[in-house]
Parts: C-alpha cells; sequence; structure tokens
C-alpha cells in the first residue's frame, strides 16, 4: 500500500494497537521491579551495615546512570556472556532492574515513616523480627506505600517510550515509523503524546486522591 | 565464552567523550535554571497570582507530568516545524528540559508553599507587608528551604534524563558513546564506562546541590 493512502485512522488504529506493548512491559516491569524490590527491602532497612551498603550501592548505580545507558549496556552486555539477546529481554530486565531501584527506595520510606513506638510495642510483646514485620511494621508501611507505588507507576509507563531506542517496538517505536512513512509527525507525536496522556493521567490523578483519603502523613498529628 | 574486555579501545576518545560531558552539563544547568524560574513562576501564580491564568498552568503541568520526555522531544523537533517553528537540535533539547524542570518544579514549589503555616501569613500581614513582601519573604524562602532536598533530586533526574536529546542528534555523552561503539565495535566497553561517567556526574551535582543547599539555607543544616 502506498503510504500516502494512510489516512488519519490508519495512523490511529497502528498507534493504538502497538500501545498493548507498552502497557504490557509496563505491567511486566512493575510485577518484576516489585517482586525484586520486595527481595531488596529487607536488605534495605536491614540494621547489618553490610546489607544495607550492598542495596544502597543498587539503588544509587541505578538510580545515578540514565535508564537509556542501562538499556545499552544490557543490550550490548548479555549477548557477552552467552544470552542470546532481543529488544524484549533486554527492555523487561532493564526496566525492571531499574524499576526495583526506585521502589525499594520508596518502599524503604513507608517502613521508616511506620511510627518507632510500634517497632518498641512490639518488640515489648516478646515478638522476632520477621513476627514484627509480618503482623505490626509491614501492614501499616503498605497502606502508607500505596499512593506513591500508583504514582510512580506513571513514571514507568512513560519508561517505557525509551526502550523504542533499542529497537522494542511499542507505541512510541511505531509512532516513530508512522511519522516517517507519512510525514505527519505532528499529528503523530501529538496522538502519541495523547495516548500516554490517558493511560499515566488517571493513575497520576488516583494516587493523588488516595494519598489525600488515606492522609496518611497526618493521621497521628 | 571467550569475549576478552579491552577498556583500552576507548581510551582515544576521551576527548570526545569530555566534549559529550560539556553538553550534557551545558543542556542541564542551561534547562534547570530556567525551568526553576518557569517553575517558580507557575507555582506562584498556582497559590498567589490571578485565577484565571491557573486552569492554564495546571494544564501545562498535567501535560509534561504525563508524557515522556522522548515524546515531548520529538514533538517539539519534528512536529512543530510543520506549523512553521523550526528549531536547531540544541533548542529543542533545552526547551524540553525547560518544560519539564519547569512542571516538576512548580509541583514541588507548591507542596512546600502549601506547607507554610497560615498564622504566618497573617503575622507577616499584620506588620503590614503588601502581598508581595509576605510572598517573597515569608512564604517562598522558607518553602523553598523546606523543598530543596525534593527539588535536587529532580535536577538529578533531569540531568540522567537528557540522554535521550541523542535521539535528534543533540552530541552529548550518549550521542558520543553511541558514535565510538559505532567505529570501535567495543559496544559493551563503550557504553560501560558512560555509565560510570553519568555516575560521577549524578554524584558531583548531588554533592555541589548538598553544598549549595548549605550555603543558602544555613538554618536547615544547623538543626540536623
Amino acid at each position: 500500500m502506498p503510504v500516502t493512502d494512510l489516512t488519519t485512522w490508519d495512523i490511529l488504529r497502528n498507534l493504538a494497537l502497538s500501545t498493548r506493548w507498552t502497557i504490557l512491559l509496563s505491567l511486566i516491569s512493575f510485577v518484576g521491579g516489585g517482586v525484586l524490590a520486595l527481595l531488596l527491602l529487607p536488605l534495605r532497612t536491614s540494621s547489618i551495615k553490610a546489607l544495607n551498603v550492598i542495596s544502597r550501592a543498587y539503588v544509587d548505580l541505578f538510580q545515578g546512570t540514565p535508564l537509556l545507558i542501562q538499556l545499552f549496556v544490557l543490550f550490548f552486555g548479555l549477548p557477552l556472556i552467552g544470552i542470546d539477546t532481543s529488544a524484549w529481554l533486554a527492555a523487561i530486565l532493564g526496566l525492571s532492574l531499574w524499576t526495583a531501584a526506585f521502589l525499594t527506595e520508596i518502599w524503604k520510606g513507608c517502613v521508616q515513616s511506620v511510627h518507632k513506638g510500634q517497632w518498641e510495642a512490639s518488640a515489648s510483646l516478646g515478638m522476632s523480627y520477621l513476627e514484627q514485620m509480618r503482623y505490626i511494621i509491614l501492614p501499616q508501611a503498605f497502606v502508607i506505600a500505596i499512593p506513591p507505588t500508583v504514582g510512580f507507576m506513571v513514571q514507568i509507563i512513560k519508561a517505557t517510550a525509551i526502550t523504542s531506542i533499542i529497537g522494542f517496538i511499542e507505541v512510541s517505536r511505531a509512532g516513530g515509523m508512522m511519522a516517517n512513512v507519512t510525514f505527519q509527525p505532528f499529528l503523530v507525536y501529538g496522538i502519541v503524546a495523547t495516548i500516554y496522556f490517558i493511560l499515566c493521567w488517571p493513575l497520576s490523578q488516583g494516587s493523588r486522591n488516595l494519598e489525600r483519603k488515606l492522609n496518611v502523613a497526618h493521621r497521628n498529628q | 565464552m571467550n569475549y576478552v574486555f579491552d577498556y583500552g579501545w576507548v581510551i582515544p576518545y576521551a576527548p570526545m567523550l569530555l566534549a559529550g560531558a560539556l553538553v550534557t552539563i551545558g543542556l542541564s544547568l542551561l534547562g534547570t535554571l530556567g525551568g526553576i524560574a518557569l517553575g517558580l513562576g507557575c507555582a506562584w501564580t498556582l497559590s498567589w497570582g490571578p485565577g484565571r491564568a491557573r486552569p492554564v498552568v495546571h494544564a501545562y503541568v498535567e501535560v509534561i507530568r504525563n508524557t515522556p520526555f522522548l515524546i515531548q522531544l520529538f514533538f517539539i523537533y519534528f512536529g512543530l516545524p510543520e506549523l512553521g517553528i523550526r528549531v536547531s537540535a540544541f533548542t529543542a533539547a533545552i526547551a524540553t528540559t525547560v518544560l519539564n524542570v519547569g512542571a516538576y518544579s512548580c509541583e514541588i514549589v507548591r507542596a512546600g508553599i502549601q506547607a507554610t503555616p497560615r498564622g504566618q501569613v497573617e503575622a507577616g500581614t499584620s506588620l503590614a507587608m503588601s502581598r508581595t513582601e509576605v510572598f517573597r519573604h515569608i512564604i517562598l524562602f522558607p518553602a523553598l528551604e523546606r523543598i530543596w532536598p525534593a527539588l535536587s533530586s529532580q535536577f538529578v533526574i533531569v540531568m540522567l534524563g537528557t540522554s535521550v536529546v541523542s535521539q535528534i542528534a543533540v552530541e552529548d555523552i550518549t550521542f558520543v558513546a553511541n558514535f565510538i561503539q559505532s567505529r570501535n565495535f567495543r559496544s559493551f566497553e563503550t557504553f560501560f564506562v558512560s555509565l560510570f561517567i553519568y555516575l560521577a556526574l549524578a554524584a558531583i551535582m548531588r554533592g555541589l546541590l548538598d553544598l549549595l543547599g548549605r550555603r543558602i539555607f544555613p538554618r536547615r543544616y544547623a538543626r540536623d
């Protein structure tokens, strides 16, 4: 089909279809990063210094370098250790590792914001560290963590755009292709931006509303 | 696996990487300064300024915060020429950075302003201060003091985010790294080296922002 025959409707449909890869990649990265963050969280909040240093180094490395370079290093580095790398694998792995660094730090803050008296009270009941975490601290930290975690999902969705640079075909990459064949970059990138906005805005609003509703920060005052 | 890591391939390109680092620094500095001005203006409008301008500021902040930097960059660089607005790659990169820093710092500053106790504003008014004086002396400065850590991390995040401007051929660290790996075919080593340049830049930036914070807001640190 000659490219000039692409109507606005065709562009819109193509971009909408490629959005599923953006959504899927965001979900996988959120779950992957979340699981990894849950594993890192005990290290980050531990009182053993060595564990703290290791988890801190992890967080600093991923928060102190651009996601794009992390993706490049993975994309070109994994084949060197014998892993056949596709853009899919590098994108999922890179985004999950990056997400984990941020979620670990966000959740650390949530665990630490549980009042110190709660630790002392549960310790005075003879609870072990694990029991304290399981029954007293984590349930409270969980509620505090909901609004910032929902807010961070917006960052993940936006970050998936960067995977287009290593060749992962999601809505940004599809947009780039559409802009090239139709010579209508204004329209195409306008639509792509709108799609991201439709995905992200409900989450930002949700995060804001939850923050107001749960009002966690001022509940004890 | 019999790949031999050899970072010697990257060393001859050190001057190029340095030039790239200067572009990244320059871009971040200009973007941050412009963005702070824009962010302060927006935060003032939202909390203190004319009511009619507020929906516009809200819309701007929400659009920027809910769309990717890369798409904003492409929109400005590739999209706007269709309307007859043609800008160079570097200008497009700065404009996008300013717009981003502006939107994020607006929200951060606003949070700081909202945390100002009502009584302090009333106390200022009772001392016959004008609205502008109240905003400047009682609201803005303590607000900035309160939010300095959040603001500094945002600046570092923006600096790292500028790596995607390499996609419109702005010759920053990432662009240079891409060029080098296309010459020496040592992709992993080249990107690994650039990873550490960014890490060092981020560390230096954090340190400088902390020093600056101690300079401007000595009270905040005296309390610790």
